[in-house]
């Protein structure tokens, strides 16, 4: 029953049943609405205009800066220039590639295994996926696993443990099971094995799921803190978020290791406000360019996506 | 698709696919008959593309589920060089782990802790994003809809480090608020420190990053709502809240259920990065959470089985709800996460 293309409908116009709205609701709405978006731009914008004020500017204001004044980078000149930052930025960027593909790949090459109802194995298979989002197999074994494999202070630490999402591998295996069996089947008249398929025919026609799904892997690698908390020891090897919270949060809550944050290269001179705010900006930039992609499909409206039908 | 349901655990994640989970009809046939050699000749490339993923879900997720048996041994991660050894070498103590557990008030803090957070968000949290859906179905302008739903979405993608540090630079005692209410003479408060109105702000914290996000799965069903629905109830008298509650509600009922009963199963986890960033800050008493406890007092602190028993007993008794929870579904008549089979 509600299962539809969920495109939201192009409400352009009032229909004729329906009231004029009253002069309060409209009052009303506009200014929830309002206050929402401002809810969330305020902050992103006060954050980058920070970033980009002198010394000055912030002296001025009292901390931080709503109203530009000037353009003044080097805040970002002094976390590029080397130290943990950029190492952590760098980290970052590796983790991220090499984890979404990783997760990617296996998803996507699971979820066509998975895509034909009948075949060998395919209930109990399905079932070990789909068992994971009853079975929660806690904190403690996950890091004994983890350490004993001798993962600790590896980028795999981070990988492995929630490398595959069930989750996404049901979405795309939905969409998969919604190519015509016609394309496939004559594909394989033709010749080609079910690896060719995969990637000839199938993929060609579910990137938009897959770049969706390729991007929420990408913002969960992105944005990993509990697990390098965990399995990262090394500050020289923490990821971006890790180096964040010491920089950010430390100054409000001792860092959470409970020792005192070494941080190299800048231990020396506090980082100043616009460094801070820079360092946010940094950590904001990917899931803000990666952002336009998936939205599109959001307000699209293609997405009913879970709702059962 | 008997199981079909089970998509639905993350129903905001919503994805382009998933139309229909029906696939396609029935294709290919039956073919119980064919022997097994045949079937293997058939399918192996496919079971081989779904070994990696199958590989990494049992290593990674079941075999530390059958782990948790260190719930009931004195766990001694040095008794041998690995945790296997160490395994074969610990002690069994039976139920210990348990009654250590139970009978350790900070245990109690944590979980009345978490069960608070997760009562008070679902009063105060839950419902919103509802409201925000109506609302925004409300905007005629499909330019505008547009333009908020982009940027209400967009905090679902920060790190809960961003959001908070979003929250300490606006609301901290040092923020922006703060600075500005120095300026007009204000004695400012630190909202950020305060243990008492902890409970308040991480449930902004998680309407600031979530509340859009949230609203996604109702607008689908607001769309899915047919029009003739309110077309007949407004011809026939109903008033525009009248409607409201006779066909918009009703729409909406079963995703309301749907999304009730998996907070409830997740009653025990109101996450986990937002209370562990925030805990020195407000202090222990506010921000133990159960997982914040079986961080710091077990694996901080290396007491292994003392963690696994309260990771058993967090799994145990979220099986427990989301099972019980279903079931109270299907007696009112609704549909639950999976079918009945």
């Amino acid at each position: 029953m509600r299962r539809t293309a969920g495109a939201s409908r192009s409400r352009s116009a009032r229909p004729v049943w329906e009231e004029p709205p009253s002069i309060p609701g409209l009052i009303g709405k506009w200014v929830v609405l309002t206050v929402i978006v401002l809810a969330v731009l305020v902050p992103m914008w006060s954050v980058v205009v920070t970033s980009l004020s002198s010394r000055q500017t912030i002296n001025e204001a009292g901390g931080m800066v709503m109203v530009p004044k000037g353009f003044d980078p080097s805040a970002y000149v002094t976390i590029f220039s080397g130290g943990q930052v950029a190492r952590a930025v760098w980290t970052s960027v590796i983790l991220t590639v090499v984890g979404t593909a990783f997760s990617l790949s296996l998803t996507v090459l699971a979820a066509y295994g998975l895509s034909r109802p009948g075949s060998l194995l395919h209930r109990p298979l399905l079932f070990l996926f789909l068992l994971t989002f009853l079975i929660y197999p806690g904190l403690v074994p996950t890091y004994l696993l983890v350490t004993g494999l001798g993962l600790k202070n590896t980028i795999w630490a981070l990988i492995f443990a929630g490398a595959i999402s069930a989750f996404n591998l049901v979405v795309i295996r939905a969409f998969f099971m919604n190519i015509p069996s016609e394309l496939i089947d004559s594909a394989r008249i033709d010749g080609a094995g079910e690896f060719r398929i995969l990637t000839r025919i199938v993929m060609p026609l579910s990137k938009a799921v897959i770049a969706v799904v390729g991007l929420f892997y990408a913002v969960g690698y992105w944005n990993v803190y509990f697990n390098a908390l965990l399995y990262i020891d090394d500050n020289d090897m923490w990821p971006v978020q890790r180096v964040l919270q010491s920089y950010i949060l430390a100054g409000q809550s001792p860092s959470v290791t409970g020792t005192p944050v070494n941080l190299p290269g800048i231990t020396a001179t506090p980082p100043t406000l616009a460094i801070k705010m820079a360092v946010v900006v940094v950590t904001i930039i990917p899931a803000v360019l990666v952002y336009p992609f998936v939205q599109r499909h959001f307000t699209k409206g293609v997405i009913t996506g879970a709702i059962k039908g | 698709m008997s199981r079909a349901g089970l998509d639905t655990v993350d129903p905001v994640v919503a994805a382009p696919a998933a139309t229909t989970v029906t696939g396609r009809p029935a294709s290919p046939p039956r073919r119980r008959r064919m022997p097994l050699r045949a079937r293997l000749r058939r399918d192996w490339p496919l079971l081989a593309m779904t070994a990696p993923a199958a590989l990494v879900v049992l290593i990674f997720h079941y075999v530390p589920t059958l782990g948790n048996i260190i719930a009931f041994q004195d766990y001694n991660p040095f008794a041998g060089n690995n945790p296997v050894e160490s395994f074969i070498a610990s002690e069994w103590i039976g139920f210990g782990n348990f009654e250590a557990l139970f009978s350790n008030p900070l245990f109690w803090d944590a979980l009345r802790n978490t069960l608070a957070i997760t009562a008070f968000q679902l009063v105060f949290y839950f419902p919103l994003p509802i409201f925000l859906a109506i609302l925004l179905n409300s905007v005629m302008s499909a330019k505008i809809r547009a333009f908020i739903q982009s940027v209400v979405y967009l905090p679902h993608f920060f790190s809960w480090v961003l959001v908070i540090t979003f929250f300490v630079q606006m609301l901290g005692g040092a923020g922006l608020l703060a600075q500005e209410l120095r300026k007009a003479g204000l004695e400012p408060w630190n909202i950020m420190t305060n243990p008492d109105t902890f409970i308040i702000l991480v449930t902004a914290e998680t309407v600031w990053k979530d509340l859009g996000w949230g609203a996604i799965v109702f607008l689908a069903a607001l769309s899915a709502i047919d029009q003739n629905l309110y077309e007949a109830a407004a011809v026939d008298g109903a008033g525009r809240w009248r409607r409201l509650w006779h066909v918009t509600l009703p729409g909406l009922r079963p995703v309301i259920v749907l999304l009730l009963i998996l907070r409830l199963g997740d009653a025990l986890s109101v996450g986990f990065e937002q209370f562990i960033l925030q805990r020195e800050a407000v202090g222990r008493q506010a921000a133990e959470v159960l997982d914040t406890f079986v961080y710091y007092n077990a694996i901080v602190t290396q007491q292994y089985g003392l963690g696994a028993a309260a990771g058993l007993f967090k799994a145990v008794v979220g099986l427990v709800l989301i099972l019980a929870a279903n079931k109270l579904a299907h007696r009112l008549g609704e549909q639950g996460v999976y079918a009945r089979s």
